[in-house]
């Protein structure tokens, strides 16, 4: 089994370790309710170095990466932007959805999930081979050159950071949504995975265990898995290998905003996503009846059936929520029912974020 | 984790005590509720239902997963505790003293034929 640098300190912390991917990772400290809540009120902070920083260089690496994204990466201009991402194959089913963060037109880093990075690597290298481009494909989760993420969210996790890295602060103090700043061995980005403010913080290995011991100190609490699935949830965000993969088109995935099927530009699925229009809509469900919402279980609207793709209890909104690909008719306001277990239950149709930024949106 | 020596186990983690009253209290063990984690909805069987040992009587769901509890003894469904509907925390909080169910019309050689303490514990440690 993979395990992060911060493996041994999670143990230390009391933490129930899982199997995430082929990877040994904390699914909670104690309470993922407690966890989830500190997030949303305070502050938290998620060892996310399981996923994937690749580091992208050379001549080729923008037309690289403009034919192999489903997003357009002219959009960034300014460096340290960041874009989200589908990556796709040919039929237009999702390989990996990510993060591509710009340095200048011959450098970029993506990030990538823990349990596909072999594989999209392999897309990836397999992409650039054939079309023949100079563009260097550096993974930087093992060796000498290891970096750690650490995702520190919340409404307070900003001041906590500065306090806990007080020469980072003038550089990453003025980041908006999106943004990037390296400052020495700090990579900063203001992207996140829980409709909350905050910053992901990329540095090398070996210093990850101190910085996450200073931000514990400093009050920021340590989440894990659970915590972030029922946090990604509630803000509506999309988790690959449950809500899409690779036999499902990002347009029945609710990520036709990723997609740029307007411009000029060829990227890999394209030809697929024109000849396969939009099948389904992807909106959330708020159950009406008490219950749990998983994935799987079966919605029943006016229009046909749907399926969950991911459903949970928000410890936010004291209710079960859900993310489901639904008949194309379906629409916000819709009552549906869902079958759990043995019982037809009433849901309501949402747009599928939930809460941001601490509020409840539906 | 605590494993009470005066109560009776089942190998799907439900706990079972004799009441002065001769019913039977069930619940799900401590080691249940820490695998499963937070406990959000509960759904208990109907009072006065007849329940067949092995059977699904109730469902405990977490944040992250459902988990059915299985009736320990074949009998009648006795009382319902409401309040670890309203509030499946208690649960967590102290799952020996939160029970889900009360039976009557048990079987003495079924109870006697569940599992003790020690070796309930083994069947823990060996998972």
């Amino acid at each position: 089994m993979n395990k992060t640098v911060l493996n041994e300190i999670h143990r230390q912390s009391g933490a129930r370790m899982v199997d995430f991917g082929g990877w040994d990772m904390p699914v909670n400290y104690g309470s993922q309710i407690d966890e989830h809540h500190a997030v949303r009120r305070d502050a938290g902070m998620f060892d996310v170095s399981h996923m994937c920083a690749v580091d992208l260089a050379g001549a080729d690496a923008k037309p690289f990466l403009r034919r192999l994204l489903a997003n357009n990466v002219d959009k960034l201009r300014q460096s340290g932007k960041a874009l989200y991402s589908a990556m796709l194959n040919d039929a237009g089913g999702v390989i990996d959805d990510l993060i591509v963060y710009y340095f200048d037109d011959n450098r970029f880093r993506l990030v990538v999930n823990a349990g596909t990075a072999e594989k999209d690597l392999r897309w990836m290298t397999a992409c650039r081979d054939d079309w023949r481009l100079a563009v260097s494909l550096t993974p930087r989760r093992e060796g000498a050159d290891a970096l750690a993420i650490i995702a520190v969210q919340g409404p307070q996790a900003r001041r906590k950071v500065w306090q806990t890295l007080p020469e980072c602060r003038a550089a990453c103090e003025t980041l908006t949504p999106f943004r990037s700043v390296a400052v020495g061995d700090y990579f900063i980005a203001s992207t996140g995975y829980t409709g909350e403010d905050g910053y992901e913080i990329a540095l090398p290995a070996e210093r990850a265990a101190v910085l996450w011991q200073a931000l514990n100190r400093a009050g920021v609490r340590p989440c894990g898995l659970g915590a972030r699935d029922t946090l990604r949830l509630e803000a509506g965000m999309n988790l690959y290998g449950q809500d899409m993969d690779e036999t499902v088109s990002p347009l029945d995935a609710g990520l036709a905003w990723t997609v740029d099927l307007t411009a000029p530009r060829d990227f890999v699925g394209k030809a697929a996503l024109l000849e396969r229009p939009q099948r389904h809509q992807f909106l959330g469900l708020l159950l009406l009846d008490r219950g749990v919402l998983r994935a799987h279980q079966a919605v029943s609207t006016g229009g046909g059936d749907g399926e969950i793709t991911s459903g949970t209890f928000s410890p936010t909104m004291q209710r079960s929520i859900a993310l489901a690909r639904l008949p194309l008719d379906a629409a916000v306001g819709d009552s549906v029912h869902v079958t759990i277990r043995d019982k037809r239950l009433p849901a309501r149709v949402v747009q599928p974020c939930f809460v941001r930024n601490g509020t409840v949106l539906v | 984790m605590s494993i009470p020596s005066d109560l009776k186990y089942t190998t799907s983690h439900e706990w079972v005590r004799v009441e002065a009253d001769g019913t039977v209290s069930i619940g799900i063990t401590d080691h249940a509720q820490e695998l499963l984690g937070d406990l959000v909805f509960i759904e208990l069987p109907a009072v006065d239902g007849a329940l067949v040992a092995g059977q699904e009587a109730a469902v405990v769901e977490s944040v992250k997963a459902a988990a059915d509890v299985y009736a320990p003894l074949t009998g009648t469904v006795a009382a319902v505790n409401q309040s670890v509907v309203d509030a499946p925390e208690l649960v967590n909080q102290d799952a020996y003293a939160a029970w889900l169910f009360q039976m009557k019309d048990t079987d003495a050689a079924d109870l006697a034929a569940l599992l003790d303490a020690a070796a309930y514990g083994q069947i823990v440690d060996a998972a």
